[in-house]
């Protein structure tokens, strides 16, 4: 008895001195933290002797503003898209990132010039490009769905759809989906009459959405039946696809490119280990790595040429990737201006739709 | 003898009456500070953040005061223009000066790093703000006299009636126009209260919809639970004890386990929809949609809750004296009229009490409709949620919450005066 006292009491002492050293990095769950845990957390752990502690969300940036504001802030790093990134920066919620800590590309371009547009902000990094796609499951689909129109389409193509809840992104499907091309989505949207026709393409399916909220929901959906196709962040599905074996086939024409960007909350606990996470793990190879556990497309342009195999070791990576050209024909890259501002009011009306 | 009327006192002299003040004093404070822990901690935990909340729904400093994240430091903002807003009456066309102020107060911001909840605080009511402030803001520094011409350079919508009637609002911390808001109700240019449009109403009709359906819930709870209740009453204890396993089961497994257990179960593939299709009830192609929808919430939240109707009815039937009803219908009552007149009646307390708590938990319902409700199965606790989490418009989610409460308040109002809250036993 004394003698496991002790050495509970030696662990205890030991978990303390170890606590000094640890970092807590929030992120959306599922096959996207485990590719981060494998690529960015594990290695990171091993080099600097530094503890991840990986915590999940549905939506990391939901939680910061009320941790900020209680002043009890538990996350060191958070993964937020691009839109919450800029909307919690601009609120004061978000640390500032000096971009000279992030280490060069390995032929010594800048890292100012090797993150890709847009990817460097005043308080977050990203790390990778995703997208969101629909896909269906090719067992419950009949014939080959090709274009946003199809997914709308329950006439030809009969079954439940699933949508992620919320405006963002299915208002743009719904008017590429009525045939507007991608580059004058965001156009339209600005006005009423596109918004009003956004809704009322909605309106033609209302009655065969299922509505998901977290990421892993849609690879469950479509593997259950319970809906023909769903959106999806696109390496969900290719997980569960490649990885899992299940029969799902992505589309890609009217995918909507974003980022994902790694951010401080205000008062993070652990400030100076967070900034030394978030440079190791958005230099050259850890980013490259990052891209052989998930289709999510490095945030770097010199990570390109290291993107090679699956995990699995047979599956090139490159086409299953949202930035391959092919899969760009008709692409629209997330407007995060246009979010950052009419997020409250298109999401009050988008509840108000539901709720009819 | 001893005179009277001299007050009686003890054997130390002092005044009955005082001694035993004392004494009772000692014995309450005695008292109060037993229970003083408890007290504390109902303060602290449920009166003191129910307080905050309806102080939250009124009070949203956004417009007026900066708080410094990093040290706390309070610094009041846009104060050039809110002195511009007490000098001149609502519906004044704003002026070279009203510019001028808010050209001032933009400069400040920027130092203060403050357009973007600046513009937050705006954008909750008038949509599409929050980026002409942050987009201002950058540049107010270099704008030149007059500033009226170089604001609306900038983006003509600084001339938008609308949103300065919003800013004159927003310059006062203490606002009700949240609780317009949560009442579909908006303020229009001149300041008078108006309903929003048709596609942006939604709260009442949830408020609606949640009354409606925690009513039908409680009703269904009610109809399950009575028959259950009522044999665990009457059959042999080693029986009922049994069957009691049953009905806290349920009670004791997770929420969540319950809820995923109901979407297995009622899916379009699910174990239901499956077994009538194996039977030939119904074809393959005719499934019925039970789940995602509100036959999915109704179905759920009956189940999750019955337990709490079943164990109050239960409470007040086990004392039953059976021989009240076998006397009755000894004196020739047929057996319907022994329940309705003598067995019914002693067990309205156990359904006053099962009612209200199941209605209760019912309206502030949150988790299994988010999980199954879809789109129509959606409470109003879904969209507080919405605001709290997401949206992070805390002061509309206040006052959402605090006519959720005023509503609950007015209704046990009415129950104490129909019903009478002493006529209820929990158990």
């Amino acid at each position: 008895m004394k003698k496991t006292l002790v050495l509970t009491t030696a662990l205890t002492g030991l978990a303390f001195a170890a606590s000094a050293q640890e970092v807590t990095v929030m992120s959306w769950g599922g096959a996207y933290t485990k590719s981060q845990v494998e690529a960015y957390h594990k290695p990171f752990t091993a080099e600097f002797g530094i503890s991840v502690n990986s915590v999940d969300a549905d939506n990391p940036a939901t939680p910061i503003k009320a941790q900020v504001e209680a002043g009890n802030v538990t996350v060191d790093v958070a993964d937020v898209e691009f839109s919450d990134a800029v909307r919690l920066c601009d609120e004061g919620l978000l640390e500032e990132i000096d971009h000279s800590i992030l280490p060069p590309a390995p032929d010594g371009t800048p890292a100012t010039e090797d993150f890709i547009e847009g990817a460097l902000q005043d308080c977050a990094v990203a790390n990778i490009v995703w997208s969101t796609v629909y896909a269906y499951n090719t067992n419950s689909v009949e014939g080959t769905p090709m274009t946003m129109a199809d997914f709308f389409d329950t006439e030809k193509f009969p079954g439940k759809r699933g949508l992620r809840k919320s405006a963002k992104a299915t208002l743009e499907m719904a008017l590429m989906g009525d045939g507007v091309p991608a580059s004058e989505v965001y156009d339209l949207l600005e006005t009423d009459e596109g918004v009003d026709r956004a809704f009322a393409k909605l309106d033609t399916i209302k009655d065969d959405i299922v509505w998901w909220e977290a990421g892993a929901q849609p690879p469950q959906l479509l593997a259950d039946g319970e809906v023909a196709m769903s959106t999806a962040y696109n390496g969900r599905i290719f997980n569960a696809a490649v990885g899992e074996g299940q029969p799902f086939e992505i589309v890609w024409d009217g995918q909507i490119l974003d980022f994902d960007l790694f951010v401080i909350p205000k008062g993070a606990p652990h400030k100076e280990e967070a900034l030394k996470f978030i440079a190791f793990a958005t230099d050259t190879q850890r980013l490259a790595d990052q891209a052989s556990w998930i289709s999510y497309g490095p945030a770097r342009k010199s990570s390109g040429a290291l993107v090679g195999l699956y995990s699995d070791g047979k599956t090139e990576m490159a086409p299953h990737m949202p930035t391959a050209a092919e899969n760009l024909t008709n692409a629209l890259v997330n407007n995060f201006e246009f979010w950052v501002d009419r997020d409250a009011e298109l999401n009050e009306r988008f509840n108000a739709w539901l709720a009819n | 003898m001893a005179d009277i009327s001299a007050p009686l006192t003890t054997a130390d002299g002092k005044p009955l009456k005082a001694a035993l003040a004392s004494a009772q004093a000692r014995a309450r404070r005695r008292a109060f500070f037993l229970v003083l822990p408890l007290l504390a901690f109902v303060l602290l935990t449920f009166v003191a953040p129910i307080a905050q909340m309806l102080h939250r729904s009124v009070h949203n400093p956004g417009f007026t005061t900066h708080t410094d994240i990093g040290s706390g430091e309070k610094t009041p903002i846009m104060v050039n223009l809110r002195a511009w807003f007490k000098e001149n009456p609502p519906g004044t066309e704003p002026d070279e000066a009203a510019y001028e102020a808010l050209v001032k107060d933009l400069v400040v911001l920027r130092e203060l790093k403050a357009p973007g909840s600046v513009g937050t605080r705006i954008n909750y009511e008038r949509a599409g703000s929050r980026s002409m402030f942050t987009k201002a803001a950058r540049r107010a520094e270099k704008l030149e006299p007059p500033y009226k011409e170089a604001m609306l350079d900038l983006d003509e919508d600084w001339a938008d009636p609308e949103l300065w009637q919003v800013m004159r609002g927003a310059s006062s911390a203490y606002t009700f126009n949240f609780y317009l808001a949560a009442l579909d109700l908006a303020r229009d240019a001149d300041g008078s209260i108006v309903s929003v449009d048709e596609n942006r109403q939604v709260y009442v009709k949830l408020f609606t919809r949640t009354l409606l359906l925690s009513l039908l819930i409680t009703f269904l709870c009610f109809l399950l639970a009575y028959p259950i209740a009522h044999l665990l009453a009457t059959l042999p204890l080693r029986h009922s004890n049994l069957l009691m396993i049953f009905v806290l089961l349920p009670f004791w497994t997770s929420l969540l386990v319950r809820t995923t257990s109901w979407i297995v179960l009622l899916q379009s593939q699910g174990v239901v929809n499956d077994t009538l299709v194996a039977t030939g009830i119904l074809d393959d192609d005719s499934r019925i949609q039970m789940i995602y929808n509100q036959t999915g919430t109704i179905i759920a939240m009956t189940h999750i809750l019955l337990p709490f109707m079943v164990l109050p009815l239960y409470s007040v039937m086990r004392p039953i004296n059976p021989s009240y009803v076998r006397a009755a219908r000894s004196l020739g009552a047929t057996s319907w009229t022994a329940f309705r007149r003598i067995y019914f009646p002693q067990t309205v307390p156990g359904i006053g009490a099962g009612a209200l708590l199941v209605f209760i938990l019912a309206v502030g319902y949150y988790i299994t409709p988010a999980l199954v409700g879809g789109a129509n199965g959606q409470l109003i606790s879904n969209l507080i949620a919405f605001h709290m989490t997401k949206s992070l418009n805390w002061s509309l989610a206040a006052a959402l919450a605090a006519i959720l409460l005023g509503g609950i308040l007015v209704l046990y109002w009415l129950y104490d005066r129909l019903v009478g809250i002493d006529n209820l036993k929990l158990g």
